[in-house]
Parts: structure tokens; C-alpha cells; sequence
């Protein structure tokens, strides 16, 4: 591609605007968030400082016990009218952010269809339902159908570890499980290959099977998915559909699934 | 191909690259031209010989497009699928070049003699039909070339006995201003930074206006500041060569007849950041440069103008590597560049923080156009006003403008910047031009009316790319061929752009079949926004341009095409009974609905 494609990240003052963050940040810097003044520190993002206020923006691949990622655009907002993704945009004083304008929630809607689409996603019959980010965001943007074409991508289920599943038909490539295998576990057990809509996860052993290497319950990895791409055998519906984490409130009061689940742990 | 051979080849390869993992893009090249593929085997050796994971291996392997998991024929013969070498005739080509062979696109023929494909734009927009041959480009194909080559091929003649003519590749400079028509004695921006010192040369690229001339439109000089402020002990120069924009090949011809100025500028460039080490990435379509390319670095070595203490002085160092891509059209966003360098997979890094700072092995870098450097390089010796002195307000000096199409003549014009449509399209020969596709697949679409707005940053910007259609053209046709290639060169990293050019390649499909109604044009234009406003970086922002711009100026062939219907349903009922009437052998309209 030409370097004209990248325009809008590197024009002019981008890069500048980029070095200026080094400028010595007040204690009182803040954005404008949603028309709240909403204060940050040195290095945080626009999604840092509204997590740490308390405001909700959709996100998918974004968790925030990892670097931001960026890749499922949903968290994008306006800033100072110009849209960026909320997760890896640093946040800069006086910034005048908006989160959630209905052209916004128009845009994430037709996001989670592209998910929607791309995948198989059956939400009847999938165990994640209702601790499933994908559906709660979809859900919370007031997607009611997938309304585009749908891909059906052959994607084979891998059941060949003792503790797990993976079914790459409800993966939405947000590399969580890639990053937290790689920078937590040690262990790089997934990779992304292909290209463009054929881009996929695959897993890194010989066979290309989850089977033949050593992941583990107590992985990290085995615990950021935040769609039902990885599943723990041996514990389906310990929990029955309907009295689940987003089936009793929405994900913008309850927050990640993942999260979630720590905390239900930790409160045991 | 046994194991131990294979074994003992890419011991070989790794060791020969010093089993650096940064060179696994140079390993898989390696592979993939001795075994016409990368075998399934050969992974996980060249993963531990380079202490990489498997999975990155294999996820290199399935990005690049001249990468292959199953076996090619002896011969590979892709063809340029650009709008404008299917403007010159290509697709009755493919079709007369399969039937000659008896394969079909995309398969290897059963006695794997031969293979036949598609590749994105070769870069010859200006003397296509083109291709490539095992990598080396082919020009002006015509049927009785075609003949040709299928006797070579059933000779099984090697390539290096095939007529030279083929290869053949013409400059087609039809207009010289300021960058091409300066000469510039080798060595003379060195020997003025070295004279006058690098704050007052960087004084003079600042002042001069220039701006990235790939068509982003940075400010050479505020890049190379910023890069020269940052703490580092280690920083790179890396020329941007991956010229994949569809219908641009002016980087092509500087890099062919103006190396020297090229690698100049990257020099200048090193002295004036402080790098000692400056990389050139060639995109794999150029490969058949690359044994010149080098033999001029090696000229410039022994010439004192590059390597240890460059014309005697101590301490300025800096030497050139060449990098060949390996298709990707991703690959010419600089931080995709720099990932690709680094041997991974091309995809656009989250930016802040920009390359001037965290880079190539995440050091500052500059990264900078083949045109941009030779500018450099002319404004190093003649000074900024000299530059200055052309253009207009926004856009200083010239532009380098590769035009192909419908025109008479096809070629390089260089113009300084502000020059009209018009007055290009006269100048080429394009007597009946229907509309001008400027900057590419990426680009703007214009019809006559517009033909008086300017070439520069104010008005109409390009990285040199300008198609001409005249009025017997179906820009649909056009509209079409962007779409597809979207979809086949989105990386696949962020949702807008890996799913939504797909859909949009769907949605084009359906309305060009015949099928499409007004509803699926609204789709579009949504889609189209979408894509616009979410998109991580520029190739999904710009991938629905030409969708929309045809939409809005040349809704008549879209228009033309509809059902009248407000709906039609993706599910086409007489479609789905074609497999029947396959297996059945029918055809009768009985077997029609």
C-alpha cells in the first residue's frame, strides 16, 4: 500500500502530538469525557482513565491486565471529533471524548454483526451464553439480528486435551489468549496465521493440536477468553442459562466476564 | 526432496543468516524457491534453528502471498490482476494462457510442471499485461508471447535461457522536471552535510517544505528532528520500496535509473539522525532489480560512500541491506514495513508510539519513500530554497507521477506540484478520458468535471498513481477490482477491514451479477462509513474510497445493474440448484426456477 493509505495516523502533528506526551502532565490533567471532567496520569489510555471513573466502553479484546490491543475496534470513540479505538489512544489533557453518541453505537453494532457473521456463532447452544462478552456488548448496543450475510467457515473443533475444548468457530481473534500464553504463561502455545478473512488461531505444537502440548487449567491463557472459544471439559452448565452473570445484568454494570469470574473465586 | 536434505538445507539457510529470527522472511525465501513451497516438515526445523515458535513460523508462512504450504509447478507464472493490465487485455490472456497449458488459475498442473495465478499489481501498469515467472517480472504479454512461453515451458527450458526481450523493462520517462532533471554528482550531498554540518543540512530539508512523497505528506524535516532528538545509541534508515499501490510504479524506475541518489539520500539521511545501519525494502515484484541494486551498493562501498568511515571520516558509518517482501500489499504502511522487516507478519503496529521514536527492533527509525530520499539528497546539495521554489503553498517541489490507462502514452511525467488533471491528461494523450483514478486503489475517483482540481496535498494528494478511463470503461469494472483486492490484501487484524472488505467483495459481486438493489447499495455506503471511521490503520480506511466514489459519481453504473425490486435476498433459490443439475447432467429449464 502507498503511504498515502495512512493518512489519518500519520499526518501532520501526529507524530509530534505523539513526543509531546512526554510534556510533564499535571496532577489536575484530565479529559472530557462524555462532558465529565474525568482526571488520568502519566500513560494512561482514554479506556484507562473511564475504567478507573467508572464508565463503560464496549470492548472485546481489550483487558486491561494486558497491553492494549486495538484489533476489535469496538471500543472506538470520538476525540475532539475524530474517532480513535478508546484502548490504546493515550489520553491527553483537555481531550473533549465522546463515548457513546448513537453514530457510535450504530458503528459497534455493525462491528458485532461483522463478529457475528465471520463466525458461527450459535448463542442457544454455546455454554458460554450469558457469561459471553460477545452476546453482552451485542446486547448492550441493542443488536438485534446479525443482519449481514453469514460466513459459515468450516472450522473444525479441537478436543483433543484432556481439560479442554477449543472451538475456533466462536473465536473473534482478539489474541487475548495469544498474549496472556506468550507474556504470562511462558509457554506461546497460540499463534494468528493466514490472512484477511482467512485469518485464524491456531495452536502451537507440531500437530497443531491443543492436545500435544502442556496448557493447563492453571494457565492464564486458559482464562481470558471472553467468547466460548476456550471451554473447560468436565463443568458445562454448572451454572443453568438464565441465572448467568450478563442474564441478570448488563455487561456495562457488571463488567468483563472474565473479571467477573475472578472475583466470584476470590469472594469463595 | 528427503528428509536429510532438507535437514541439511536449512541448517544451511539459518546459518547463513546467522540464525538471526529477525531474517525468517529471508529463511522462507530460501525454502520456498528451492522446494517451490515451504513443506509442512520444514517449519518446525526452521522454527527451532531460528529459536522462534512454530506458530509464528507457520503464521509467516500463511501471510505472505508468495509463500506456498503445497507445491507450485517448476514454472510459476503469475499475472498482474491490477485494473489497468486487465484494461490491456489480461483476462482473455489468462483465459488463452490456461487453456494453452490445460490448468486452471490458482492450480499446478499434474505433472507439476507448471502453476498458474494471480498477483496484485506487478508495478508495470505502464507495459502490461505483465507478470511474473518464478519471480521475475514479464512485460507486454500478448498471445504470441504466450505461445512462446508454453514451448519453453514444455522444452522445460530454464529461465535463464528464455529470450531476454521478455524481461525487458522501460523507464517510459515522458516528462522530466527538477527531481529528474538535476544531475547530482555521487557523493555531493555527503560532502555538503559534511561541509556545512547536519543541523544546517536538516535546516535546509526543513525549510525546503519537503513532505513524504509516498503521499502520506509528513514533513521530511520534522521526521528526521524528531528521530535526531531521541535519546538512542542505535537508530535505522529504511527506504520505503514496497510499492504496492495499484497503478504506481514511479519508485521503480528512480530505483533502476537513480539508485545511487536513492542510497545517497538514505546516507544523508544516517549522518543527519546519527544511524549506522539503513535497510531498503524491495517489494518481491521488484526482485528482478536486486542483483543491480546491490551491485551499486557494493560500487558505493568501494567508492568510500558507504560502509566504515564514509569519504574518510572517522566515524561515519553506515551501510545499506536490501530486504525483499514477500507479497503484501500491507506491507507499505510503515509500521507493517517495519514488523515485515523484523520477520514477522505485516500488520500495522498501534500507533503512538511512531516509528521515529519506536521503530525497527522498536529503535528510533525513519522511515521514509524512494522519492522522498532523492529529494533529500538533491536539497542536501542545492539547498531548501531551491526546492522551495516549486509547488505551491502546502506542496513544494515536484511530484513523480506514474500514468497508465487509457492514454496514448503511458509513463513518468514529473510535474511540480499543483499541476491540474487536465493538463497530465493532455500531456499523456488522453484524448476522451471518462474519469482519472488518482492515488490508487486507495485513492479518489474523478469525472471530467473535477479535471480542472490540482495534484498536491491541498487539493488532490497521491503517492503517484493516476489511471486514466475513457469513456468506453465500465468503472464498475474498476470499482470491482479494488473491492476484490481489499479483500485479499486486508491483513486481518482489525474487524472493519478483515470482515467488511469481505462483505463489501460480496455485496459488489451481487450487484455486478445482476442481483443488487437499492438496499444493497445502502449496505455499501454504510459499510463504507463503518470502515472509514473504525479501522486501525489506513489500508481498511481507505479500502471503500473507490466503492463510494462511484457510488456518488458514477451511480448510473451501479444503477443500470439493479433489480427493481427494494430486496433481493443474498440466498439466490436458482443458484443453490446448480450442484443438482451438475450431478444430474440437466440444463433443461425444468431444472431452472
Amino acid at each position: 500500500m502507498s503511504e498515502q493509505s495512512s493518512v489519518r495516523l500519520d499526518g501532520q502533528g501526529t507524530a509530534a502530538e505523539a513526543v509531546s506526551d512526554e510534556v510533564a502532565r499535571s496532577e489536575e490533567a484530565s479529559i472530557l469525557l462524555d462532558g465529565q471532567k474525568v482526571p488520568f496520569s502519566e500513560g494512561q489510555t482514554i479506556m484507562d482513565a473511564a475504567m478507573a471513573a467508572g464508565t463503560y466502553i464496549p470492548h472485546l479484546c481489550h483487558n486491561p491486565e494486558f497491553k492494549p490491543h486495538g484489533s476489535c475496534r469496538v471500543c472506538t470513540v470520538t476525540v475532539n471529533g475524530r474517532t480513535a479505538a478508546a484502548c490504546t489512544m493515550p489520553a491527553q489533557n483537555d481531550q473533549v471524548v465522546e463515548t457513546s453518541t448513537e453514530a457510535l453505537q450504530t458503528e459497534r453494532r455493525r462491528l458485532l454483526q461483522m463478529l457475528f457473521v465471520e463466525g458461527n456463532h450459535v448463542c442457544p447452544a454455546c455454554e458460554a451464553s450469558g457469561n459471553c462478552q460477545l452476546q453482552a456488548v451485542a446486547y448492550y448496543v441493542g443488536m438485534l439480528s446479525p443482519h449481514y450475510n453469514h460466513f459459515y467457515p468450516q472450522r473444525p473443533v479441537d478436543a483433543s486435551h484432556p481439560d479442554f475444548f477449543i472451538d475456533f468457530n466462536r473465536c473473534i481473534l482478539c489474541e487475548l489468549c495469544v498474549r496472556a500464553s506468550r507474556d504470562m504463561d511462558g509457554k506461546d502455545l497460540f499463534a494468528i496465521s493466514g490472512r484477511g478473512i482467512n485469518s485464524r488461531l491456531v495452536v502451537n505444537s507440531p500437530s497443531g493440536r491443543l492436545g500435544d502440548t502442556d496448557f493447563h487449567t492453571g494457565d492464564k491463557a486458559a482464562h481470558v477468553c471472553p467468547v466460548g472459544a476456550i471451554l473447560f471439559k468436565h463443568q458445562g452448565y454448572d451454572k443453568p442459562i438464565g441465572e448467568r452473570l450478563y442474564d441478570r445484568q448488563p455487561i456495562s454494570e457488571v463488567g468483563d466476564a472474565r473479571a467477573a469470574e475472578q472475583g466470584d473465586q476470590s469472594n469463595e | 526432496m528427503s528428509s536429510s536434505d532438507l535437514g541439511n538445507f536449512i541448517s544451511r539457510v539459518t546459518d547463513q543468516y546467522s540464525r538471526d529470527p529477525l531474517q525468517l522472511i529471508n529463511v522462507l525465501r530460501e525454502v520456498q524457491d528451492r522446494y517451490s513451497h515451504v513443506p509442512s516438515e520444514a517449519m518446525p526445523q526452521v522454527a527451532a534453528a531460528l529459536g522462534v515458535s512454530l506458530g509464528r513460523v507457520q503464521g509467516v508462512v500463511e501471510y505472505y502471498s508468495f509463500f506456498h504450504t503445497s507445491p507450485r509447478g517448476q514454472y510459476e507464472i503469475l499475472l498482474s490482476d491490477s485494473i489497468t493490465d486487465h484494461m490491456l487485455g489480461k483476462q482473455p490472456l489468462m483465459d488463452y494462457l490456461c487453456e494453452r497449458l490445460g490448468v486452471s488459475v490458482g492450480e499446478t498442473r499434474a505433472d507439476g510442471r507448471v502453476s498458474v495465478g494471480n498477483a496484485s499489481c506487478t508495478g508495470m501498469c505502464d507495459q502490461g499485461p505483465a507478470g511474473l515467472v518464478n519471480g521475475y517480472t514479464v512485460t507486454r504479454l500478448n498471445k504470441e508471447r504466450v505461445d512462446e512461453m508454453v514451448e519453453l515451458i514444455d522444452a522445460g527450458k530454464p529461465l535463464s535461457e528464455w529470450p531476454a526481450a521478455y524481461f525487458q523493462v522501460e523507464d517510459n520517462i515522458r516528462r522530466e522536471d527538477a527531481l529528474l532533471g538535476t544531475a547530482l554528482e555521487d557523493g555531493a550531498a555527503l560532502r555538503a552535510v559534511l561541509d556545512r554540518g547536519e543541523e544546517a543540512v536538516l535546516g535546509e530539508i526543513v525549510r525546503s517544505g519537503l513532505r513524504g512523497l509516498g503521499g502520506a505528506g509528513f514533513k521530511t524535516g520534522i521526521k528526521w528532528s524528531l528521530c535526531r532528538e531521541t535519546h538512542s545509541t542505535e537508530r535505522y534508515v529504511v527506504c520505503n520500496a514496497d510499492e504496492g499501490e495499484p497503478g504506481t510504479f514511479k519508485d521503480r524506475v528512480l530505483l533502476n535509473r537513480d539508485a545511487d541518489r536513492v542510497f545517497e539520500g538514505m546516507t544523508l539521511c544516517a549522518r543527519v539522525i546519527g544511524a549506522q545501519r539503513g535497510y531498503l525494502y524491495l517489494r518481491s515484484e521488484y526482485r528482478y532489480m536486486l542483483e543491480a541494486l546491490e551491485t551499486v551498493l557494493q560500487r558505493r562501498r568501494a567508492a568510500e560512500l558507504l560502509g566504515e568511515n564514509i569519504l574518510g571520516v572517522p566515524g561515519f558509518s553506515f551501510d545499506i541491506e536490501i530486504h525483499l517482501g514477500a507479497g503484501a500489499y500491507m506491507c507499505g504502511e510503515e509500521s507493517a514495513l517495519i514488523e515485515s522487516l523484523e520477520g514477522k507478519r505485516g500488520v500495522a503496529r498501534v500507533r503512538p508510539p511512531f516509528p521515529v521514536t519506536h521503530g525497527f527492533v522498536n529503535k528510533p527509525t525513519v522511515v521514509n519513500n524512494v522519492e522522498t530520499f532523492v529529494c533529500a539528497a538533491l536539497i542536501a546539495e542545492r539547498g531548501g530554497d531551491w526546492f522551495a521554489a516549486m509547488g505551491t503553498e502546502q506542496s513544494k517541489g515536484t511530484k513523480l507521477l506514474s500514468v497508465s490507462g487509457d492514454c496514448a502514452r503511458p509513463g513518468i511525467y514529473e510535474y511540480p506540484f499543483g499541476v491540474t488533471m487536465r493538463q497530465v491528461l493532455a500531456d499523456c494523450g488522453a484524448d476522451n478520458a471518462l474519469a482519472v483514478q488518482v492515488a490508487g486503489a486507495a485513492g479518489h475517483c474523478f469525472p471530467e468535471s473535477e479535471f480542472d482540481r490540482r495534484i498536491a496535498y491541498e487539493d488532490v494528494a497521491t503517492g503517484g498513481s493516476f489511471m486514466v478511463f475513457n469513456r468506453d470503461r465500465d468503472m464498475l469494472d474498476m470499482a470491482r477490482n479494488f473491492a476484490h483486492f481489499f479483500a485479499y490484501e486486508s491483513c486481518g487484524f482489525c474487524t472493519p477491514c478483515r470482515v467488511g472488505t469481505s462483505l463489501m467483495k460480496n455485496l459488489m459481486d451481487k450487484v455486478y451479477a445482476g442481483h443488487g438493489t437499492e438496499a444493497d447499495l445502502e449496505e455499501m455506503r454504510n459499510l463504507g462509513s463503518v470502515m472509514q471511521e473504525t479501522s486501525q490503520c489506513g489500508l481498511g480506511s481507505t479500502a471503500p474510497n473507490a466503492i463510494l466514489d462511484t457510488l456518488d459519481k458514477f451511480s448510473d453504473v451501479y444503477q443500470r445493474r439493479l433489480k427493481s425490486t427494494a430486496f433481493e435476498p443474498a440466498f439466490d433459490l436458482d443458484g443453490a440448484l446448480e450442484e443438482a443439475r451438475q450431478l444430474t447432467g440437466r440444463e433443461d429449464s425444468a431444472a431452472h426456477l
